[in-house]
């Protein structure tokens, strides 16, 4: 059974048809990297999976489970399928360790001395625990992203989506949020990558998709991808951003 | 200048007969200042959320409020207050209620309004994260909307609460023994020194509310820690 199954997900924002009947299938354990043009539909694409953003048609399948249907609790799955977004989204009042302790000790919850336990053994894993009892504004930008996906992981999501994570990055910053991703994905986890970082497509995705205008256009295993995209529209983007 | 009727009667104005007699002065002031805002914060932080549900019938009710309050002069809701609430209750309210219920539901309505408006200002991504994470509407309101939003809503807060303390000398007008109304007294049963008398008291008006303000500069200072750098 696929981890996450979509068909024919249709979205319109008034007139505007963003998402014009997408099916996508992910298995456990798979990275998919997405990417496409400004405006073609898919970082609300995946945050249609955890129901940030509403869909009018289609339906989506999380763990063989319809995310719509009334036996499903709204928080318990978004629970279970971490978020990382683009502008990181730290809470600004709290330190870098409660922003990683607040969901699983209220949602879940853990105890807080579990919760904190865990916390640090993750912001070590992202190479931050010696800024715990800072606040994100004290934090570099790389440095606050990598505590988004460290409060993420503390859910101990099935899925993880990511939303442009680098694209707010200086230069300098992209490798060390990137690194964290690629561990990330070598130890299994299952991922949706809306990303335009395409070394990191070649290395670590199992497969690539390119969205245009509300579909998806061409997808392919990243070599195949990369080096024979068929469609024009792929080529022509790859040419930009290459 | 004649000053000797205001230091004759200076311990009136600070708090009335009391203790003898009933409170009043200064003292009722500050009193009738203080249960208002305690009482108004809370009003006003329901109405507010309220005013931003996805539910529309609660929406439009906070909506009403608003806008029939803020149409209002507060004197005639004073007024309707105190000659409405025996009609309602059935048996005589006394004045010093009537003047809070009036100025709770007055100054409710304007910081319903700041709730809101703070409560917009702050960037979507807070809401998104927390919702993302799992945290139900209201954790994400109580634990991370909330906490930021309240105290960037400090200054706005201060400032009708100051208002509320000064709108408090319309009490006089239904007999509350406020600073406003004991000044009256003494001015008209001496009738000699009106100016010094009005000076008097307006240096106090001034000095509870320059106290208000000093103290949110030094509440504001202290809370922003967070927001030191980069914000």
């Amino acid at each position: 059974m696929a981890m996450i199954e979509v068909s024919k997900l249709h979205k319109w924002y008034g007139d505007f048809h963003v998402l014009q009947g997408i099916s996508e299938k992910v298995e456990k354990g798979e990275v998919l990297v997405i990417c496409g043009p400004s405006g073609s539909g898919k970082s609300t694409f995946i945050r249609c999976i955890n129901r940030l953003e509403e869909y009018q048609k289609g339906t989506i399948l999380f763990d063989g489970k319809d995310i719509h249907d009334k036996s499903v609790n709204i928080n318990n799955l978004r629970a279970e399928i971490g978020i990382v977004f683009q502008q990181f989204n730290l809470y600004p009042h709290l330190t870098v360790l409660k922003n990683v302790t607040l969901a699983p000790i209220k949602v879940k919850g853990v105890d807080k001395d579990e919760a904190e336990k865990v916390a640090l053994s993750l912001l070590e894993r992202v190479g931050i625990h010696d800024q715990a009892h800072k606040y994100p504004a004290e934090l570099s930008g790389g440095q606050q992203q990598r505590v988004a996906i460290a409060r993420s992981l503390a859910m101990k999501p099935k899925v993880m989506l990511f939303d442009e994570p680098t694209s707010a990055l200086d230069p300098e910053m992209i490798n060390e949020v990137l690194n964290v991703m690629k561990d990330l994905a070598r130890e299994g986890m299952t991922m949706l990558c809306v990303t335009h970082e395409m070394g990191f497509a070649r290395e670590v995705a199992d497969r690539v998709i390119f969205m245009d205008g509300g579909a998806v256009v061409e997808q392919a295993p990243p070599d195949e991808f990369f080096k024979n995209p068929k469609h024009e529209r792929t080529k022509a983007f790859l040419k930009e951003i290459l | 200048m004649r000053f000797d009727p205001v230091i004759k009667n200076f311990d009136y104005f600070l708090w009335g007969a009391f203790p003898e007699g009933p409170l009043g002065g200064l003292a009722m002031t500050i009193l009738l200042a203080a249960v208002s805002i305690f009482l108004a914060f809370w009003v006003g932080l329901v109405f507010g959320l309220m005013r931003n549900s996805k539910n529309r019938i609660v929406r439009y009710v906070a909506m009403v409020y608003i806008e029939v309050v803020r149409g209002t002069p507060l004197l005639l809701l004073i007024f309707w207050f105190y000659f409405l609430a025996p009609v309602i209750v059935g048996y005589s309210v006394p004045e010093l209620q009537t003047t809070v219920v009036a100025l709770v539901v007055f100054t409710g309505a304007y910081i319903a309004e700041i709730v809101r408006a703070g409560i917009l200002a702050l960037p979507k991504g807070q809401m998104e994260a927390a919702r993302g994470s799992g945290l139900s509407h209201i954790q994400a309101m109580r634990f991370v909307i909330l906490p930021q939003s309240l105290r960037n809503m400090i200054p706005s807060f201060v400032n009708q609460f100051v208002s509320l303390t000064k709108d408090t000398s319309l009490a006089s007008t239904i007999g509350v023994l406020e600073l406003t109304r004991c000044a009256e007294q003494v001015s008209n049963r001496t009738l000699t020194a009106p100016m010094e008398i009005y000076l008097t008291i307006l240096v106090m008006y001034f000095l509870i509310c320059y106290v208000l303000t000093s103290y949110s500069r030094k509440l504001e200072k202290q809370l922003s820690r967070y927001q030191a750098r980069d914000r």
